[in-house]
Order: structure tokens, then C-alpha cells, then sequence
């Protein structure tokens, strides 16, 4: 796979990113938020974490305007895949290019842990090689993961299996870390090709840093 | 010329700051307090070929996120 990670002023996740991704046997490319085109042959484009702008206005809403961002647009309305972790899932839901919003965590603190959380879909490009109702263990690290969206389209999202991940405990019940509506973590369009989620995948790929979950996430895109 | 723009979290979508004020403020025995809701002001120095239009479209661009936030504002002279 060749894939794009996407870098703006104030992203701090595209070398774990790229470490993930090339350690999986994929080429990768870091793209500057200001090119006006995508490098050719690209499989998947990725929007990592980070604090695009320094989270100014609201956590994403200056980096969708970046050039490259309607690169990804464009990209993304012709079936391309794109992923959004963190920081890149606020940029993707500021977009518009996924549905919600993500606003403060109702505790107002900046979580970092581990947390498990439990697959809901698995019927897509990128939770594929997961298991329904598997339960996996994968850091976060937010302020703004606070995931809202209306019940109309959240009724839809459910019939349509656009809700990917939730928060979790061990045992796979459904637990409130951050406020988010029914313990959402990670979500997709409706043409299921733009992916977006809070938890970071690419810093659970090695058990020496207590869990190589994200493994099976990144692969999932290999098809 | 002034734009004043005020955002804030729709009725009906949680703000957590507001809530959390509002618990410090029945902390400090301030009462009668029935509910608190945090926003932005966001003043705008505009020349006069700047019509209510387009604040309007600036808001709706970038200065609110319409899924979450609600806005008004007002031109000052």
C-alpha cells in the first residue's frame, strides 16, 4: 500500500504514523498541508494526531481549510480512503467529510491511557480483520473527544453499521469516558471509505508498549 | 466598524464547561443559579463594504461549527 499522512502546522503523530505503517511492510509519504495535490498512486491518506493550529477556534476547524485538505475532499468523493486519528478525526468531522462533532471531554481534562474498547462494525475497509464485539486495548490521548452527533443521525448511522468503535471496560461494556453519545469512539461515512476515530492505533503496534491491538486495526486496509 | 460574533454550544447539546462552572458557582454558595452556559465573543474589525451577509457566511464557514453551536451577532458603527 502507499499511503499519504498528511502533516500541518502542529501535528506531533506522523512518525509513529509512518513508524506503524512501514513496519507493516507499506511505503510511506508525509504530505505538507499547503500542496495543492496528492503524491500518484496513493491508497489510503491518513490525517494524524496532533493539535493542527493549536486546536485555535475549535480543534480542526483551521486545518480543513489547508490546500491539501481539498485534495482529500476530492479524493475522498472519488471512493479514496482516508483515515482520521485523533486530531485528524476532529479535521475530518470539521470537513464535513465525516458526520458529528467532537467537543470538550465532560470531565474537562485531557485523558491519556489505555482504554479498551469494543468493535461494533466490522463490515468495512477498515475493521475487517477485527471481530464483531471484540474488545481491544488501545491508548487515547484528547481534551476535544467529546463525540456528538443529533439521534436522527444517529438512528441512521446504527442501520447503516457507521458506528465502528465504542468505549469500553474489560468485559465489553459500554462505558462514559469523555461525554461522547452512546460511549462512541470511532465512526465512518456513509459510503464507508473516510474513517474516523479518537484512539490511537498506530501506538498499540509493539506488546513492548503494552499492546499490539492496533496491528490488526491498520491492517484491515490491506483489503 | 465592529462585527461582535457570539458562539455557543447549541440548547440541548451538554456544555461541559458551563456545567462545571455552574457546580463551582453552588459551591461557593452563590444560588439561585439555574443553569450556566459557556460561549465565545469573537470581535471582528470590519470596513464599511462589509454587509450582515457576509458575517453570516463567516460564521457558517468557520467561526461556528453549525452541528454543535449556535451564533449571532451585531454590526457596530
Amino acid at each position: 500500500m502507499n499511503v499519504a499522512i498528511l502533516r500541518f502546522p502542529g501535528t506531533n503523530c506522523e512518525f509513529d504514523t509512518q513508524y506503524a505503517f512501514e513496519k507493516l511492510g507499506h511505503s510511506t509519504q508525509i504530505v505538507w498541508h499547503n500542496d495543492k495535490e496528492l503524491p500518484q498512486n496513493i491508497d489510503l491518506v491518513v490525517v494524524p494526531g496532533g493539535f493542527s493550529y493549536g486546536d485555535y477556534l475549535r480543534s480542526g476547524s483551521i486545518a480543513r481549510f489547508a490546500p491539501v485538505m481539498q485534495e482529500v475532499s476530492k479524493f475522498a468523493a472519488n471512493g479514496g480512503k482516508v483515515l482520521g486519528i485523533c486530531n485528524g478525526f476532529q479535521i475530518l468531522t470539521e470537513a464535513g467529510l465525516l458526520p458529528g462533532a467532537l467537543k470538550r471531554n465532560t470531565n474537562l481534562h485531557f485523558i491519556s491511557k489505555y482504554q479498551h474498547l469494543k468493535v461494533v462494525s466490522t463490515d468495512n475497509a477498515f475493521l475487517n480483520k477485527c471481530q464483531k464485539d471484540e474488545v481491544l486495548y488501545i491508548p487515547i490521548a484528547h481534551a476535544d473527544g467529546n463525540y456528538y452527533v443529533d439521534d436522527e443521525t444517529l438512528d441512521s448511522m446504527k442501520a447503516n453499521g457507521q458506528i465502528l468503535l465504542k468505549y469500553c471496560d474489560k468485559d465489553g461494556q459500554d462505558v462514559s469516558i469523555n461525554g461522547s453519545v452512546d460511549a462512541i469512539a470511532g465512526v465512518c461515512n456513509e459510503t464507508k471509505n473516510v474513517f474516523g476515530l479518537m484512539p490511537h492505533p498506530e501506538r498499540a503496534i509493539e506488546m513492548l508498549l503494552g499492546s499490539d491491538n492496533g496491528v490488526k486495526m491498520l491492517k484491515g486496509f490491506e483489503g | 466598524m465592529k462585527a461582535i460574533v457570539n458562539v455557543y454550544l447549541k440548547q440541548g447539546v451538554l456544555d461541559p464547561q458551563g456545567k462545571a462552572a455552574h457546580h463551582a458557582l453552588g459551591s461557593l454558595g452563590f444560588n439561585g443559579v439555574n443553569d450556566v452556559r459557556i460561549g465565545k465573543q469573537i470581535v471582528l474589525d470590519v470596513d464599511s463594504s462589509v454587509t450582515a451577509d457576509m458575517i453570516k457566511e463567516m460564521c457558517e464557514t468557520l467561526l461556528a461549527n453549525t452541528v454543535i453551536e449556535d451564533y449571532d451577532f451585531e454590526l457596530k458603527p
